[in-house]
């Protein structure tokens, strides 16, 4: 028999347990399941390996992935080559924190309702909404999820959105609205890139569940908020932010926004090959009963000193069953700590001087891009840190030569059915130089 | 706690008390001593027409969301508004204070379907 | 505020400089109109750099976690979690890929992928899978998505309306199959804690569209009658989904694919090791049979020759569940998990789990009421009823804390009442095993001789303690404050 590290149990401690329990095998143990079922077991076919050997052979199928350590990425389309603070890694790695669970158990995890309550009060800030809670699964489901929150409220099953979203995280909806029963119509955009408000008729705000709009969206154009809100009255409005944005960007929460949502991923979060991520969901205090998800409350303990706790529970699943106002339990939580230190990190004005940052140097490379012949950039409205560039040259052609030269170079657009023509979605964050912003534009020039 | 006399109950512990035709309506003294604190209560809309024994509003309590059913079917006509800040009202005075709704009722006959409040007294076993 | 990051730092302090701007600056009104410019900066926190590592880490140390000690909350498998899988996560191919960078780029993510989702069809027994669902209520989500797609297929959707559900089941349960517009029907559970065959029968006809599933149940029991349960629910037609919360008690010694389940949803941050994060991320991919595999979400992960690519070309997908694949960083650490266990280190896991938990029951059957008295799985119950007229279950949770080690899950399942739901696992030692059934033997002895001591508790110890005395949660359900407010 292999001992295993993970099991401390030797043979002579589990002579002893069995002992005590009365029987003499550990088969015995297993006498409730049918014999046909234990006769049908087919194993692996894996025999055990050791902690060296399983770090040379996933260490290994790492090595055949290429990663942003290796090539110059201004490839975005929903999560972003963003620098990561060292410390964050360091402090989520603790075991306090890596290791618990859920703070079923509030005066065990006041490490854990203490950040949680400060993430709720920073995703606060930056939205300027009333509530959020402590995580979603990601952007997409935490799109998802407001849209079913806003068709418990109001009671109404149609949703305008916007045809610049996130296609991915479109495709997420789509899929929660088939299985709810909820009916998506699209709204176009304009030449600027910006939702088209002409197609927000008075006949199709009828009976309206809410609308649906992306900021910075899936072109990288910032929309003009103001006024949505006054337009579809009752209805929800629900947006979807780039949090980093946010640094810099007027707040959802001032154009009368009832649900903010976004992938929090750009807040210090590794791409890690689109997971794990971070759904950040924010509302308000009206609907507070209505929403999804954990949240962290403030309280007192016997003595009065200040403590926290999980509040609300009675929204959730494990007390309400099938009434529940979702049905998420595990969330994101890690990850949550993740933007929760990145933002304490960066800091009141570092999250403004990161967007700027983010921001100008976007603009540097779209013009220079925008000069080459054979290039344009295809929307004419303003743009955060990533925007479109129509080509001459087929974009698959053009992202062949640029990864031969060690770049990533963007999204090709065509699979996405957005748009016609040839268009490369290209992102630039802090982490861009000027140096190599200038050979991404050779290289394009010379393919 | 007593359960007067004059008002009726239903076994989901709700009791109705008939003041000049009209229904005020609350939860027990045994029920809220179930639930433990209440910490909310959602409150029907004036106005909302209901059925007997059809869910009309919520008490919360930390652990629990109980629904309310209607004793009598009828109209909603006022709602007690205090409990909106004052929660705690249905465990200090269950039978007074701690009122829920009023309902302009529809089928008086519906309260021979009740109990009485002796009859209610077995039924909980006190 | 309280002991938050907001109280503690000063106007200008900075966690982190930025690099200059190495491009000519172009002023803000040029590129964005002024009116969508935020006026103000979001009150976030002025802190250095040493502060921020302090405050989080004095934070750290009010958490207790599996690293601290035993953590046995039922139906939640806190095992250990092997640091190498933390490692390996974090390698820059695998932490800085981009899901958008291609297949071509990306063979090494989809390779681990791809035979992740392998090594768990045949621990599942079944046939192919999604590894898509970022937890196990997510993986629900989805299957009852599946289950509902089938029937709207076969156009049966207008009368497979119900799905039976045990009334020992997870809460996720009923709240996912509602989400999908089905009617939930609880089936009682007998006097053997297991689903009572007669309910179920009476509850057989052409509209369920499926049954839920755990087995073994909250209460650690084996359902017994499984082949006879998931024959009698595809005699109607239905699909039986199998929510493998519970699957440490039997992994690599049976399958719920041989019991004849349809759908299998599987926690990797239960049964696979991987973190538990403070309440997430998991994992939560779903596995089916041939019948479903039309329906799982796109992509999918394929496989010609040497090649692998994700795949959207499946005209019945249910779609998209998440933004891209999953909890890939996840996926990395159950994937080694399996690979360092092989066949044995499997079954070696449901052998331990299952005799320690047995090994606590017997020692703590003898104080506190068992309402199974027989064999348990990896997990079971006790309850405190009619041993003190003025303790409740809580307080002995609370008292539980004084001793140093973590309380068991309370108040669930919910049909026994004050209840303690106790999982072990297989990564704790006989020692710790034995102190925490003495602890709870103690309790039980305090609760006659000294009540008070139970319902004072816990009594704010320094070190893996609580940090505070018992937090007043009506207090906080009744004047939310779910933010804090600054100047």
């Amino acid at each position: 028999m292999t001992a295993f590290e993970f099991i401390p149990n030797t043979l002579e401690d589990q002579r002893k347990m069995l002992a005590e329990i009365g029987l003499s095998d550990v088969e015995e143990l297993f006498v409730d399941i049918p014999a046909e079922v234990l006769k049908r077991f087919k194993p692996l076919g894996l025999k055990p390996i050791s902690e060296l050997e399983v770090s040379q052979l996933v260490s290994r199928m790492a090595s055949e992935n290429a990663h942003t350590g290796q090539y110059v990425s201004f490839l975005g389309g929903g999560i972003y080559d963003h620098y990561v603070p060292a410390i964050i890694s360091h402090l989520i790695s603790r075991g306090e924190f890596l290791t618990c669970y859920t703070p079923y158990q509030a005066e065990l995890s006041q490490g854990t309702l203490t950040w949680m309550f400060e993430f709720q009060t920073m995703i606060c800030e930056l939205t300027a909404m009333e509530v959020a809670n402590s995580s979603m699964y990601d952007g997409g489901s935490a799109l998802a999820e407001a849209m079913l929150m806003a068709k418990n409220i109001t009671g109404r099953k149609r949703f305008l959105v916007s045809k610049s979203l996130n296609p991915h995280h479109r495709r997420c909806l789509e899929t929660y609205a088939w299985g709810v029963g909820l009916e998506l119509i699209d709204v176009p955009f304009t030449e600027t890139g910006q939702l088209d408000r002409a197609a927000l008729q008075p006949g199709e705000l009828d009976d309206l569940g809410g609308l649906i709009v992306q900021t910075p969206n899936f072109f990288g154009v910032i929309e003009d908020l103001s006024g949505l809100k006054e337009l579809i009255k009752d209805a929800f409005l629900i947006v979807s932010v780039n949090p980093i944005s946010l640094g810099l960007l007027a707040p959802p929460g001032l154009f009368g926004a009832d649900i903010v949502v976004g992938e929090g991923q750009p807040l210090g979060i590794p791409q890690s090959f689109g997971g794990p991520l971070l759904g950040i969901f924010a509302t308000r205090m009206n609907y507070v009963r209505r929403m999804p998800g954990r949240m962290s409350g403030r309280t007192v303990d016997a003595d009065g000193r200040v403590g926290y706790v999980m509040a609300l529970q009675t929204r959730e699943q494990h007390i309400r069953r099938e009434k529940a106002t979702s049905n998420i339990c595990t969330n994101q939580a890690l990850m949550a700590l993740c933007a929760t230190i990145y933002m304490a990190t960066l800091g009141r004005h570092g999250l403004r001087k990161l967007a700027e940052l983010n921001l100008q140097k976007a603009h540097y490379l779209a013009e220079k891009i925008a000069k080459l012949p054979g290039f344009a950039l295809r929307f004419s409205g303003p743009f955060f840190n990533e925007f479109v560039v129509r080509t001459r040259k087929k974009p698959s052609r053009l992202l062949k030569a640029l990864r031969d030269e060690g770049f990533l170079g963007g999204l090709d657009l065509e699979s996405y059915e957005l748009l016609d023509g040839n268009n490369l979605l290209v992102a630039v964050t802090e982490k861009r130089t000027r140096d190599e912003m200038d050979r991404f534009v050779k290289v394009l020039k010379g393919a | 706690m007593a359960y007067p006399k004059e008002y009726r109950y239903t076994k989901e512990h709700e009791w109705v008390k008939l003041e000049n035709g009209k229904a005020r309506i609350g939860i027990t003294d045994h029920a809220q001593h179930q639930l433990g604190d209440i910490v909310y209560v959602e409150l029907p809309k004036i106005g909302t027409k209901v059925k007997q024994m059809q869910e009309f509003a919520t008490v919360e309590s930390v652990k629990a969301i109980s629904p309310i059913y209607a004793p009598l079917s009828g109209e909603v006509i006022d709602v007690n508004k205090e409990l909106e800040t004052k929660p705690e009202l249905i465990n200090q005075s269950p039978h007074e204070q701690g009122w829920i709704a009023i309902i302009a009722p529809s089928d008086l006959t519906e309260l021979d379907s009740l109990l009485t409040a002796e009859q209610y007294e077995r039924h909980i076993g006190a | 505020m309280g002991n938050t990051i907001f109280d503690i730092g000063e106007e200008n302090r900075i966690g982190l400089r930025l690099p200059a701007l190495d491009v000519p600056e172009r002023n803000l009104t040029e590129l964005i109109p002024a009116e969508l410019i935020r006026k103000e900066d979001p009150k976030l926190p002025q802190v250095s750099q040493v502060e921020v590592v302090r405050h989080y880490t004095r934070l750290s140390r009010m958490n207790y976690g599996v690293d601290s000690g035993i953590y046995p909350l039922g139906s939640c498998t806190m095992k250990y979690n092997p640091r190498i899988n933390e490692d390996l996560a974090r390698l820059p191919g695998f932490a800085h890929a981009h899901p958008l960078q291609g297949d071509e780029l990306s063979q090494g993510a989809l390779k681990l992928m791809y035979e992740l989702g392998e090594y768990l069809c045949v621990i599942g027994g079944m046939d192919a899978i999604s590894l898509q669902p970022a937890a196990g209520a997510h993986g629900e989500l989805t299957g009852m998505l599946l289950i509902k797609k089938h029937f709207e297929r076969t156009k049966e959707l207008h009368r497979r309306t119900k799905i039976l559900l045990p009334d020992s089941a997870h809460g996720t349960n009923p709240a996912s199959a509602a989400m999908c517009g089905f009617e939930v029907v609880p089936i009682p559970s007998d006097a053997r804690g297991l689903v009572d065959l007669q309910a179920l029968k009476a509850h057989l006809d052409e509209s369920v569209a499926g049954i839920m599933l755990t087995n073994p149940n909250t209460l650690g029991l084996f359902e017994t009658d499984i082949l006879e349960i998931t024959k009698l629910i595809h005699d109607v037609g239905g699909f039986v989904y199998y929510d493998g919360a519970n699957l440490n008690a039997i992994v690599g010694r049976a399958r719920p694919g041989d019991m004849g389940v349809d759908i299998v949803h599987y926690n990797l941050h239960k049964t696979f090791s991987t973190p538990h994060g403070g309440g997430g991320p998991g994992a939560g991919p779903v596995a089916v049979v041939k019948k479903l595999e039309p329906y799982l979400p796109v992509p999918r992960i394929v496989k010609n020759g040497n090649r692998y690519s994700l795949d959207y070309e499946y005209p019945h997908s249910i779609g998209k569940i998440h933004s891209f694949y999953g909890n890939f960083g996840v996926l990395v650490r159950a994937y080694a998990y399996i690979r360092m266990m092989g066949d044995e280190g499997l079954k070696a896991v449901s052998t331990n789990a299952v005799l320690n938990a047995n090994y606590l029951r017997v020692r703590l059957s003898k104080v506190y009421k068992a309402p199974y008295d027989r064999l348990c799985m990896h997990e079971f119950v006790l309850t405190t009823k009619g041993m003190s007229e003025e303790i409740r279950t809580l307080d002995v949770a609370k008292r539980l804390i004084d001793y140093g080690v973590h309380p068991s899950s309370i108040y669930f399942p919910l049909i026994v009442p004050e209840v303690m739901m106790i999982e072990p696992t297989e990564t704790v030692s006989k020692e710790e095993l034995d102190y925490f059934a003495d602890a709870l033997i103690k309790v039980a002895q305090e609760m006659r001789e000294n009540p008070q001591l139970l319902k004072e508790a816990p009594h704010a110890v320094p070190v893996y303690g609580a940090s505070v005395r018992r937090l007043d949660e009506v207090r906080a359900a009744k004047e939310p404050i779910l933010r804090g407010h600054f100047p």
